[in-house]
């Protein structure tokens, strides 16, 4: 199939960037949206131009460094699913694709279609852990915990960190990837004794980032690779009630 | 103040002024009686909440209610509009509800509306001259009736209404859920709740100018 | 050079523990006076680097990745494991040594061997202290799966995602060490060669991949912990910024290298479909407990699968090995897989894939038993495939997926070069000739929470009184111009072929060559073929762009350059050692019917491969004989 593809050029952070046309001719409906872009990249490289840089890894969906905006929609056109599982057979002979970077306040665009998503990193540094050396583990065993709340653990932890929420989110917001953090490790008995302390430190890292507000819309749920529930936002409220509710006297 | 933060005012002042169209609603309701006993009934109830220093205090806090909401809502929309990215191409909307990301103009439509609605009743009835009814109180009544003879307003009313609704609908969902309620349930409980008190309340505020224009 | 293992004495249960005892430590306020470079994010990586940064030491942590969680630990399906003994039904750290030195054809140390297994109890007990959501019974105690190979329930999991969740684990563990300030991080950042003062490893030269900038790094010891490189065949179930080029360039400052040739090829994996394709996507293993594996008894058939009737097919696993049947072990069921595509029964359009069959359990149990016990792998075969698998059978063909090789290591986890340490899946320490499912994430996990923690503290005991290298030391300016240079020389070369051209065609040539099976002609005809490309390579390849910018094809040609030069020594490898272990499979040695013949008269050794200075001479083999005291190498027999 044939494909007319714009897509965002930036040279680094501080330029401003363009979208560029390309043509592409041989594209197999059964390669992925990455493997498209690999064989535009052939194309440019053999053309002496300058390749198109995007982020992607391990393209079985779960790394989280791949993403981009195809067509206005984070990931492309499937529901839940990671632009590297993406295939061609979802586009028609003939379609012009536009391709832009996520970006927002808090990612800044490095390059073409690279994204700076550090400050998903200093969230969690700044309280998504359980504070345990190595070593001071007790018995697995000795903290039992019911299936459901392990199960539901499971599904706030299975975030991938790639950003899909960010760029959906009219408002940019980060608080589908902040509140699954703060989530499971609420939810998980071992954690307890930080559970004020998180939820205010992740907040305010999360808001010092410049990330917007969250309205509720939902459409960060629609497009979460993993389908992270937006309760977990409304849980990640929760606690930062509770915790300023039951807050000790500094 | 945060983003949390800001979101949990949004949401109290909003939720406040939900529980105040409730009480404001079932009051109204007496505009739907016999022209005589809607006269006699609505203009008490109107001096009872004007002359109670309790319901004075609790007014004090709806404006500010709603002046807060409406504040917090530009503060808010601004810090997004600032956070958010923008897309040569955007089709972002597939994945929400078109009202849940169109609160701000829904919001400013019902500002609009509601600066006409307190001239029009509220400042009469402060400051402007209205007449007496046969037992003694100002005939806000007569007011009322008078005003929706016009039917340009009838229809701003109507229009209003509809955004209120919208408004409401995902402002209850979306103000819960802020203040802190995940449990899937009764998230589902409040989502339902939601639809049928925004239909319901607005519905009925609408049918009033309504009833008015074409009863008398 | 003798290599010395450095094997504690004593019985085999008290090897570990007399060496903590008399292992020398560092004083707390010590400890902030060493700096120690990590390079690598896995599970090895930033579990060494936050464990060391819990104590005290100065650690710069670094990643290829634009994140730290991005590592490709963070695929791992399956499960790890752990001689918890908690279903009660006869595990011990002891059976757990057993079936791993068993599984890996006796040719692993049985001191590592019996460490790991002895250090997995403590790693699970600090997983979910971590709050690793593993599974759980419905009491609340955590949950077991049985995996390939053994006979006992250890495997912990968190659905299919365990490698994610630890990961995440350890991640978060190094961040909160970022936050406390004893790590720094470097993302994007890409290490281009070991710097050696005095012959011990003292820093690292980087890029910085954002920028393009070269940077220098001086510590007091080095860990590398990048993973393993069986993304040189190019199709294989890695990310695709896996590389060798770290341990490859510690290989060339000194570094010996063991048993490069030794890669698990896994045999669920999704088939080729094009040439454009990047990347081989796995398909959990559990699959063949409920699947049935055939192919066509008619060469070239044309017939779609479910017109082939019953009497037509071929179930090969249940043909040749009726004890275990679908449930053969990784390297045998490849192999098998890889002689029916050879013999010119593949199925696919590129005739290189076999059926895996769920016809029969549907059958049987139902479409919803199916549907409950592998629905996400179902939906995940659509979305890639567009076919619906319970319909018409999967698609499946090998893929590469694990090296069992990497650089030599003794006990402490140092390379031959001193303050140089290789954890995980970089060194090739505990697996043997082929590793056990569930046991990678285990070795990675323990290296670098509880064994390099200690050992490394023995080593920087030593380097305490010692004067400084600072990176004003001219060693640190010879590597980095050097580094520079070799950039510098592959973007002059401004040719007409792409990057990727050349790592596909050298992933063919060693997936023919020295894959699933290897000859000694086939390996000789390779290395000379692999010359004759490296040489195309040097002349012809295109890398648009410039040195001081991001710039992602040069990122890759400088994977792809050490690539060549691995190659030809995995060749070496599978060429010097006449017997088929393991993974390692040469068609001259197998039994009459058709199975592995090892030879533990002649190599009962391990290969540890030595640079000899330049890439035009033979690599030199020196050897680690291996001996067992606790457990005799016996056949391994899955029929």
């Amino acid at each position: 199939m044939k494909l007319q593809l714009k897509i965002w050029r930036q040279v680094d952070r501080n330029s401003a960037g363009k979208l560029e046309s390309y043509q592409l001719d041989n594209v197999n409906h059964h390669m992925s949206f990455l493997e498209m872009l690999d064989t535009l990249n052939e194309q440019l490289i053999t053309n002496k131009e300058r390749p198109v840089e995007f982020d992607h890894d391990c393209r079985e969906g779960i790394c989280g460094q791949c993403g981009v905006m195809i067509n206005g929609i984070a990931h492309g056109p499937l529901k839940n699913t990671t632009t590297c599982q993406l295939h061609m057979r979802e586009f028609k002979d003939g379609e012009t694709i536009l391709i832009e970077p996520f970006h927002g306040a808090g990612f800044p665009v490095k390059k073409d279609l690279k994204v700076d998503r550090s400050a998903f990193d200093r969230i969690i540094s700044s309280g998504g852990f359980v504070s345990v050396n190595t070593g001071q583990a007790p018995e697995a065993n000795s903290l039992p915990v019911s299936h459901e709340t392990a199960e539901q653990a499971f599904d706030s932890a299975a975030c991938i960190g790639c950003g899909a929420c960010v760029a959906t989110c009219k408002n940019g917001s980060a608080a589908l990837f902040t509140s699954a953090k703060i989530t499971q490790l609420a939810l998980l008995p071992q954690s307890e004794k930080e559970r004020k302390t998180r939820v205010i430190d992740m907040v305010n890292q999360m808001d010092k980032e410049g990330f917007g507000h969250c309205s509720n819309t939902e459409a960060c749920e629609v497009e979460c690779p993993q389908g992270i529930s937006v309760l977990n936002i409304a849980r990640m409220n929760y606690e930062y009630n509770r915790a300023n509710f039951f807050k000790h006297k500094k | 103040m945060n983003t949390l933060a800001r979101k949990i005012l949004m949401a109290a002042t909003g939720l406040f002024l939900c529980f105040f169209l409730l009480i404001h609603f079932l009051g109204n309701t007496q505009l739907f009686l016999e022209p005589e006993h809607a006269q006699k009934g609505f203009n008490a109830y109107s001096k009872f909440l004007s002359n109670n220093f309790l319901i004075k205090g609790v007014s004090y806090l709806l404006y500010l209610s709603i002046i807060a909401h409406a504040i917090y809502g530009i503060i808010i929309t601004n810090k997004n509009n600032k956070a958010k990215g923008s897309y040569k191409s955007d089709h972002r909307g597939r994945a929400s509800k078109w009202y849940s990301r169109s609160m701000g103009v829904l919001g400013t439509l019902i500002l609009i509306f509601l600066v006409i609605h307190f001239q029009n009743f509220w400042y009469q009835y402060k400051f402007g001259e209205v007449g007496l009814d046969p037992y003694g109180n100002k005939d806000l009544y007569g007011v009322v009736v008078a005003s929706f003879q016009n039917s340009w307003l009838v229809v701003l009313y109507v229009i209003s209404m509809i955004a209120l609704a919208y408004h409401l609908i995902h402002g209850i969902q979306s103000g819960i859920r802020t203040l802190g309620l995940f449990h899937p349930k009764f998230v589902r409980w409040v989502n339902v709740f939601a639809v049928i008190y925004s239909i319901v309340i607005c519905t009925g505020f609408a049918l009033m100018p309504i009833y008015i224009y074409f009863t008398t | 050079m003798k290599l010395d293992a450095k094997i504690p004495k004593g019985p085999l249960e008290e090897k570990w523990s007399n060496y903590k005892k008399t292992a020398r430590i560092v004083n707390p306020a010590n400890r902030k006076k060493l700096n120690v470079i990590v390079v690598g994010t896995g599970l090895a990586g930033s579990s060494l680097a936050a464990s060391l940064g819990e104590l005290g030491y100065n650690i710069k942590s670094f990643c290829f990745q634009d994140s730290p969680r991005r590592a490709h630990s963070v695929a791992a399906q399956g499960g790890v494991n752990a001689a918890k003994n908690y279903k009660n039904d006869g595990d011990s750290v002891y059976r757990m040594f057993v079936d791993t030195l068993k599984g890996g054809d006796f040719r692993a140390r049985e001191a590592n061997v019996y460490r790991m297994a002895e250090c997995s109890l403590n790693l699970i007990d600090q997983a979910v202290a971590q709050g690793v959501p593993f599974g759980r019974e419905y009491g609340g105690y955590l949950n077991n799966r049985s995996f390939g190979g053994v006979q006992v329930s250890r495997t912990f999991y968190a659905r299919g995602q365990t490698g994610q969740q630890l990961l995440l684990g350890a991640y978060q563990a190094l961040m909160r060490q970022e936050n406390k300030k004893t790590v720094t991080m470097y993302s994007s950042h890409e290490i281009l060669d070991i710097v050696i003062v005095d012959n011990q490893a003292k820093g690292v030269i980087a890029r910085n991949l954002e920028t393009g900038k070269i940077e220098k790094h001086a510590a007091d010891a080095v860990v590398l912990a990048t993973g393993g490189f069986g993304k040189i065949y190019y199709l294989s179930t890695l990310a695709m910024g896996c590389n060798g080029s770290a341990i490859w360039r510690a290989h060339k400052k000194g570094a010996y290298f063991a048993s490069p040739s030794w890669t698990q090829i896994h045999p669920t994996s999704l088939p080729q479909s094009g040439d454009y394709q990047s990347k081989l996507t796995l398909m959990s293993e559990s699959l063949r407990n409920d699947g049935r594996i055939w192919v066509p008894l008619k060469e070239n058939e044309t017939r779609e699968a479910n017109n082939i009737p019953e009497e037509e097919r071929d179930y090969y696993l249940e043909r040749r090995y009726p004890a275990f049947g679908n449930l053969a072990p990784r390297d045998i069921s490849s192999r098998a897989a890889k002689e029916r595509i050879d013999a010119g029964f593949g199925v696919g359009p590129l005739k290189n894939a076999v059926y895996l069959d769920f016809s029969k359990s549907i059958k049987e149990q139902g479409k919803d038993k199916i549907a409950e016990k592998y629905g996400n792998l179902f939906t995940m075969y659509e979305k890639i495939t567009g076919i619906n698998a319970y319909k018409e059978p999967m698609k499946i063909s090998p893929a590469a997926h694990f090296s069992m090789g990497g650089l030599w290591v003794d006990y402490e986890l140092m390379t031959t070069i001193p303050g140089l340490f290789a954890i995980g899946e970089a060194n090739f320490a505990d697996h043997g000739a082929n590793r056990l499912g569930a046991n990678s994430l285990l070795q990675a996990c323990v290296d670098g929470y509880f064994i390099a923690p200690y050992t490394i503290a023995n080593y920087l005991a030593g380097e305490l009184t010692k004067e400084k290298t600072t990176t004003d030391h001219p060693a640190f300016e010879q590597a980095a111009s050097q580094a520079e240079q070799k950039l510098v020389s592959l973007l002059a070369i401004k040719g007409n072929k792409t990057v990727d051209y050349f790592h596909k065609k050298l992933g063919k040539l060693l997936y023919d060559n020295c894959g699933l099976a290897r000859n000694k002609a086939g390996l000789e005809y390779a290395i000379e073929e692999i010359k004759h490309l490296s040489e195309e390579f040097y002349t012809d390849v295109c890398i648009p762009g410039d040195l001081n910018s991001m710039n992602s094809e040069l990122e890759k040609a400088g994977r792809v350059a050490d690539y060549l030069e691995i190659a030809i020594l995995m060749c070496y490898d599978a060429l010097t050692r006449e017997e088929s272990c393991g993974a390692h499979f040469r068609e001259e040695y197998q039994t009459p019917d058709g199975e592995a013949q090892r030879n533990d008269e002649l190599y009962q050794f391990i290969s540890a491969w030595e640079f000899p200075g330049n890439t035009k001479e033979e690599p030199i083999l020196n050897k680690e004989e291996l001996s067992f005291e606790y457990l005799q190498p016996t056949i391994r027999s899955y029929k």
